[in-house]
C-alpha cells in the first residue's frame, strides 16, 4: 500500500472503529481494551508515512474529486505535516495506554464507550487537521476536533463546575472557528475553489495582513494565546487526566501548525507580523507562568504553564518572520527550528506532567496542592518521571527542552546584532531575549514549588497520606516519555533530525542546510557535555557509598531548630511559596487574600484563603460577555412571540427596502 | 597541547577554590581585628566531612540523595565552560554561556528540591529566597553576557572574554565595566555573600543558602561546601576576565595573573563583606535591578 493509503486507512479505523466502540453496553475491561487498540492501531497505521515523508522529505498526496463544494477531498503528508502526525501520533498511543488504567478507575457506567469513542474521533480529527489541504476539509476537521474534545472535557457532566467549563471551551473554540471560516473564504478569493493548492497568494499588503490577523485570532483561540487562553485553565482540570495530557500536549500544537502554515502561505511576511507574534510571545510567556506559579490546582497550573510554552514557540515563530521581513535568513531559520523544536520537546513533557498529575489525582483524590506532599516516597514512579518532566520543562539541561530554547536564544542574539543595519530587529531580538530569560527564571520557581509541593515533605492530609502507585498501564507510559526526555535531551541532534524535514520545507534547502551546519557541533557539544555531567553525577554517588560504607548512616527525624513536635501542618505551602515571588510583580498575578481573625477575646476560627484569578478573564472577558448580554437584553424586547408584531416588522421591513429602493 | 591546556586550567579551581573561602575569612578577621580562622580552614573542614557518617531525615526521598551530586556535577560542568587566563575554556561553542546560566540553574534546582525534601518550614523559606533573588540574578547575568556577545560579535565565553579588551573600542572597554560591575552584584547575590546573605548568621530565620542545607550532612555537605567553593571561584574567574584585562600572550604567566585576579576578588568580596551591613530582604531586589539597569545601559552603550 501507498504510504498515502495507509495513512487514509488509518483514518478510516480510527473513526470507524471509533464510532463501533460508542456502542459497547458494558463498562470493563473490554470496551478500554477495544478502545486503546483501535488507537494502537490508528497510531501504528499512521506512523510508518509520516516516518517516510521526513526520510524522504517528499510529500504523499491524495486527491479526489467530492460532492462537497469548493473543491476536492485532497489531504497530503508534507514533512511539516509528518512532524506534527509523529506527535498526535506517539501521544494518543501513550495516552490511551494511561487512560485504560485511568478509566478504570472512574467509570462512566451509562455509556462505558462514549469516552473511547471521542477520543478515537479526536485522533483522527487531529490527523485529519493536520494533512488536509482543503479549506472546507480543514474546517469540518477542525471543527470535529473541537467538539469531540468539548465531549472529552464534559466527562465528568454531573458537576455544575465541569459544565462551565465545557461551555467556556465551546465559546472560544467556536469564536476561533469563525476566524478561520473568514480566513479561508477570503483566501478562496471567490475563486470557488479552496484548494490549498489552488489558492492564490493575496492580493495587496492590506489583504495579507488582515488574513494574517484572522489566521493569529482563530489559531491563537485553539493554541492558547494572551488574552485567548481563558479556556484552558478552565478545560485541563475538568477533563480526565489522558485527555487533559493529548489536549494540552497535543491538540493545542495544531493551533500552531494551522499559523505556520498559513502564513507559509501568505506570500512574503511584513515586519509587523513578525512583532506581532513576538508581543504575544512575550506577554503569553511572562503572564502565563506568573498566572501558573498562585494556582492551587495542580492541572490548573499545569494549563497555565501550557500557556507559557506556547509563548516560547510564539517567540520563536516571531523571531521567524522579523528575520524573514527584514532579510535575515539566519535569525529567521533559528527561530523557526527553535520553535518547531519546543513544540516537539513540549509535547513530550506536558503529556508526562499531565499524565503525572492524574496519577497523583488517581493516587490521592484531590488535586489541590496544599493537602498534598510527600508522594515521592508513596509513588515513587510516578515521582521519578514527574521529576524528569519538572526538570525537562524549566529548560534544565540535560534535559530536552534546553534544545529549543537554547536556538530561540541563538535566533535573538542573531536579531540583536544586527541592530546597526535594522534597528527594529535589535529591538525585537532585545525583547525576545529578556523574556525567554524572565520565562526561565520563573519556570524554576514554578516547577520547584510543584514538585516540592506535590511529591516531597510529608504529607498534609490523610488522602495524601494514603497514596498509592497506580498500575503498570499507567506508569509505563509516563516513564517512557520521561525516558524520551533524556534521550532527546543527552542526544540533543536527535530532536533536531526530527524537525529539520519541516524546516527545509519552510526555509528552503539551502538555508536550512547552512543553519544546520552550523548548529550540529553545537548540538553535539551539548550532548556530549550533558553525558559527562551524567557520567560525574554516577561517580559521584560512587563515591559517596564507598565513602559512607565503613561509617554510620541513620535515620532521623528533620531537624526544626529543637521544636519537640514537628507537624506536618508547619511545612512551607504551595501559596507561602508563590507570595514572595508573585508579590514582585504587583498586581499581575498577585492572588486575592481573605482574612478571617476572629472576635472576642479569645478569637476562634481565624483562617486566610487566597484565590488566584485569570487577569483577563476578570478584567477583558467578564465586563465585555456582561455588556453584550445586557445588549442582547435590551434586544429581547423587540421579541414578545406575538405575531401580529411580528408581520408588523416584517411590513416594516419591506417599506424600508421599497424605500432604499426608489431612492 | 591544544587539548591539554583547558583541561589544566581546570586544575587552579579545582584545588584552590576552598582556598577563596580562607582568603574572604581572613580578609574580615583583619577588619575585625581578630586572628581568624586558618586560611586552609575550608580544606580540613571538607576532608573532615567526607571522613563522617550521616543521618538522614526520614522525611526525605531519593531527591535528598540526588540533590548534592547532581549541584556539584553541574558547577563543574559550568566551570568546564568558563575561560581562565589565555587559555580558552574546556568547551567552548555558540551559546556556551545560556548553557553554563542555565546549568547553574540545574544547580539551584536540585539543592532547592532537596532541600524542600525535608519537609522543613525553614528550609522551604530559604528555598523560597533562593529562588526569588536568582530570578533577578540570572537576568542581570544574562543580559549582561547577551551585551558582552552581540558587542564583540563572539557568542561564547572564550571568545567573547578574548575580545572585550583586544581592541582598542572604548564603548567596548566601557561597556565590560559596566557588566562587571552588574556582574559583581550578581556574584554577592549567587554565592550567599553581604550585603544579599551572611554565611555566618547563627539565627535559621535570617539565612537563605545555608539554611537550605541544614539537614544535610557528611559527604552529602563536602559536595555541596566544595560546590559552593567552585560555584565561587566560577564568578570570580568570569570577573576576573572581565575586570582585569592582563594579556602576556604566555600561557603560564596569564594563568598566574588569572589567579591572582580571583584571589583579588576575593580580598574584594571580603572587603564590601566587611564594611557592609546585611540588606532587608525586601532591599535585595531593588539592588539587583540597579544591576540590570547597569546591564541595559551597557547594551544601549554597545548598541550607540
Amino acid at each position: 500500500m501507498t504510504s498515502i493509503g495507509l495513512f487514509l486507512s488509518a483514518l478510516c479505523v480510527l473513526t470507524l472503529g471509533g464510532i463501533a466502540s460508542a456502542f459497547h453496553r458494558k463498562p470493563g475491561r473490554g470496551v478500554a481494551l477495544w478502545g486503546a487498540g483501535i488507537t494502537a492501531v490508528g497510531a501504528i497505521l499512521s506512523l510508518p508515512p509520516a516516518i517516510g515523508v521526513l526520510r524522504t522529505g517528499k510529500a504523499a498526496v491524495f486527491s479526489h474529486p467530492w460532492s462537497v463544494p469548493f473543491g476536492t477531498f485532497s489531504v497530503a503528508v508534507d514533512p511539516l505535516s509528518a512532524l506534527f502526525i509523529i506527535l498526535i501520533s506517539v501521544g494518543c498511543l501513550l495516552s490511551a495506554v494511561y487512560g485504560m488504567g485511568y478509566l478504570e478507575d472512574s467509570p462512566n457506567d451509562r455509556h462505558p464507550g462514549s469516552p473511547w469513542c471521542f477520543f478515537n474521533l479526536l485522533f483522527a480529527s487531529m490527523l485529519l487537521v493536520t494533512s488536509a489541504r482543503n479549506g472546507v476539509l480543514f474546517i469540518m476537521a477542525w471543527e470535529a476536533m473541537s467538539l469531540t474534545s468539548f465531549f472529552l472535557v464534559m466527562f465528568d457532566h454531573e458537576k455544575a463546575s465541569v459544565r462551565e467549563a465545557g461551555w467556556t471551551y465551546l465559546t472560544a473554540a467556536h469564536l476561533g472557528a469563525a476566524c478561520l471560516l473568514v480566513l479561508f473564504l477570503l483566501m478562496g478569493g471567490g475563486g470557488g475553489n479552496l484548494d490549498f493548492d489552488r489558492m492564490t497568494a493575496p492580493a495587496g499588503p492590506a489583504m495579507a495582513g488582515g488574513m494574517f490577523i484572522l489566521a493569529v485570532l482563530g489559531f491563537g483561540a485553539k493554541a492558547g494565546f494572551m488574552p485567548l487562553h481563558v479556556w484552558l485553565p478552565e478545560a485541563h482540570p475538568a477533563a480526565p487526566s489522558h485527555v487533559s495530557a493529548v489536549m494540552s500536549g497535543v491538540m493545542i500544537k495544531t493551533g500552531i501548525y494551522g499559523l505556520v502554515r498559513i502564513v507559509s502561505m501568505l506570500g512574503a511576511p511584513a515586519l509587523w507580523w513578525g512583532w506581532t507574534l513576538l508581543v504575544i510571545g512575550a506577554v503569553s510567556g511572562i503572564l502565563g507562568i506568573l498566572s501558573a506559579i498562585p494556582q492551587h490546582n495542580l492541572k490548573r497550573l499545569l494549563a497555565y504553564s501550557s500557556v507559557e510554552n506556547i509563548g516560547i514557540i510564539c517567540i520563536g515563530l516571531g523571531l521567524w518572520l522579523l528575520g524573514t521581513a527584514a532579510g535575515h535568513a539566519e535569525l529567521a531559520a533559528f527561530g523557526l527550528i527553535g520553535s518547531l523544536l519546543h513544540v516537539l520537546n513540549h509535547s513530550l513533557f506536558k503529556t508526562l506532567l499531565f499524565l503525572g498529575a492524574g496519577a497523583v489525582k488517581h493516587g490521592t483524590r484531590t488535586l489541590n496542592m496544599n493537602r498534598l506532599g510527600g508522594l515521592g516516597k508513596r509513588m515513587p514512579k510516578t515521582g521519578l518521571a514527574f521529576l524528569f518532566g519538572a526538570a525537562a520543562i524549566c529548560g534544565l539541561p540535560p534535559f530536552n527542552g534546553f534544545v529549543g530554547e537554547l536556538f530561540i536564544y541563538l535566533g535573538s542574539f542573531g536579531a540583536v546584532s544586527h541592530v546597526r543595519e535594522t534597528g527594529i530587529l535589535g529591538a525585537g531580538g532585545l525583547t525576545a531575549l529578556l523574556s525567554l530569560g524572565l520565562i526561565g527564571a520563573l519556570a524554576v520557581v514554578c516547577f520547584t514549588l510543584v514538585y516540592g509541593m506535590v511529591f516531597s515533605g510529608e504529607p498534609r492530609s490523610p488522602e495524601a497520606a494514603h497514596a498509592h502507585e497506580p498500575s503498570a498501564r499507567m506508569w509505563v507510559p509516563m516513564t517512557l516519555l520521561a525516558a524520551l526526555c533524556l534521550i532527546l535531551g543527552l542526544a540533543a541532534p536527535l530532536g533536531v533530525t526530527v524537525v529539520a524535514p519541516a524546516a527545509r520545507e519552510l526555509l528552503g534547502k539551502p538555508l536550512a542546510h547552512a543553519v544546520l551546519a552550523m548548529a550540529y557541533p553545537l548540538l553535539v557539544k551539548i550532548s556530549l557535555i550533558g553525558v559527562i555531567g551524567v557520567i560525574i553525577s554516577l561517580l559521584l554517588v560512587v563515591l559517596r557509598s564507598r565513602l559512607q560504607s565503613a561509617r554510620r548512616v541513620e535515620k532521623a527525624p528533620t531537624w526544626d531548630c529543637g521544636y519537640i513536635a514537628p507537624d506536618s501542618r508547619m511545612q512551607y505551602t504551595a501559596s507561602s511559596y508563590a507570595l514572595p515571588v508573585v508579590d514582585m510583580f504587583g498586581s499581575l498575578a498577585r492572588p486575592r487574600l481573605k482574612f478571617f481573625m476572629g472576635g472576642g477575646d479569645f478569637p476562634e476560627g481565624a483562617s486566610l484563603s487566597s484565590r488566584a484569578g485569570d487577569l483577563f478573564r476578570t478584567y477583558l472577558f467578564s465586563p465585555l460577555f456582561r455588556c453584550i448580554e445586557t445588549v442582547a437584553r435590551a434586544l429581547h424586547g423587540l421579541q414578545q412571540g406575538r405575531n401580529q408584531l411580528y408581520v408588523l416588522y416584517i411590513a416594516i421591513a419591506v417599506l424600508a427596502l421599497l424605500l432604499l429602493k426608489v431612492r | 597541547m591544544r587539548l591539554i591546556l583547558p583541561i589544566l586550567h581546570l586544575l587552579p579551581a579545582l584545588v584552590l577554590s576552598p582556598l577563596l573561602l580562607g582568603v574572604i575569612n581572613r580578609v574580615k578577621a583583619f577588619f575585625g581585628g581578630r586572628k581568624g580562622p586558618p586560611l586552609l580552614q575550608v580544606y580540613y573542614d571538607l576532608f573532615k566531612l567526607l571522613r563522617k557518617g550521616a543521618v538522614y531525615s526520614k522525611t526525605t526521598s531519593r531527591v535528598f540523595r540526588i540533590g548534592p551530586v547532581a549541584g556539584l556535577s553541574a558547577v563543574l560542568l559550568s566551570l568546564a565552560l568558563v575561560p581562565f587566563g589565555g587559555s580558552g575554556s574546556v568547551f567552548s561553542f555558540t551559546g556556551d554561556f545560556i548553557f553554563m546560566i542555565y546549568a547553574l540553574g540545574a544547580m539551584r534546582f536540585a539543592t532547592v528540591l532537596a532541600a524542600l525534601d525535608t519537609g522543613s518550614a525553614f528550609e522551604g523559606m530559604g528555598a523560597d529566597r533562593e529562588v526569588q533573588f536568582a530570578l533577578l540574578a540570572e537576568l542581570v547575568m544574562l543580559t549582561g553576557l547577551a551585551v558582552l556577545a552581540v558587542g564583540t560579535g563572539r557568542f561564547s565565553l572564550s571568545g567573547m572574554v578574548t575580545a572585550v579588551w583586544t581592541g582598542t573600542a572604548i564603548p567596548m572597554h566601557a561597556a565590560a565595566l559596566l557588566v562587571a560591575a552588574a556582574m559583581l552584584i550578581v556574584l554577592l547575590t549567587e554565592n550567599a555573600r553581604i550585603p544579599v546573605d551572611d554565611p555566618n548568621t547563627h539565627l535559621e530565620l535570617t539565612m537563605i543558602h545555608e539554611v537550605m542545607v541544614l539537614d544535610h550532612c557528611g559527604v552529602d555537605l563536602a559536595f555541596i561546601e566544595y560546590g559552593s567553593a567552585l560555584k565561587l571561584w566560577l564568578f570570580s574567574a568570569l570577573l576576573t576576565g572581565l575586570a582585569l584585562p592582563v594579556r602576556t600572550g604566555r600561557a603560564g604567566a596569564d594563568m598566574a595573573f588569572a589567579t591572582i585576579g580571583v584571589f583579588l576578588t576575593a580580598v574584594l568580596v571580603g572587603v564590601i563583606e566587611s564594611t557592609m551591613a546585611r540588606l532587608r530582604l525586601r532591599r535585595v531586589p531593588q539592588m539587583l535591578l540597579v544591576a540590570l539597569a547597569l546591564t541595559l545601559a551597557a547594551f544601549l552603550w554597545v548598541l550607540r
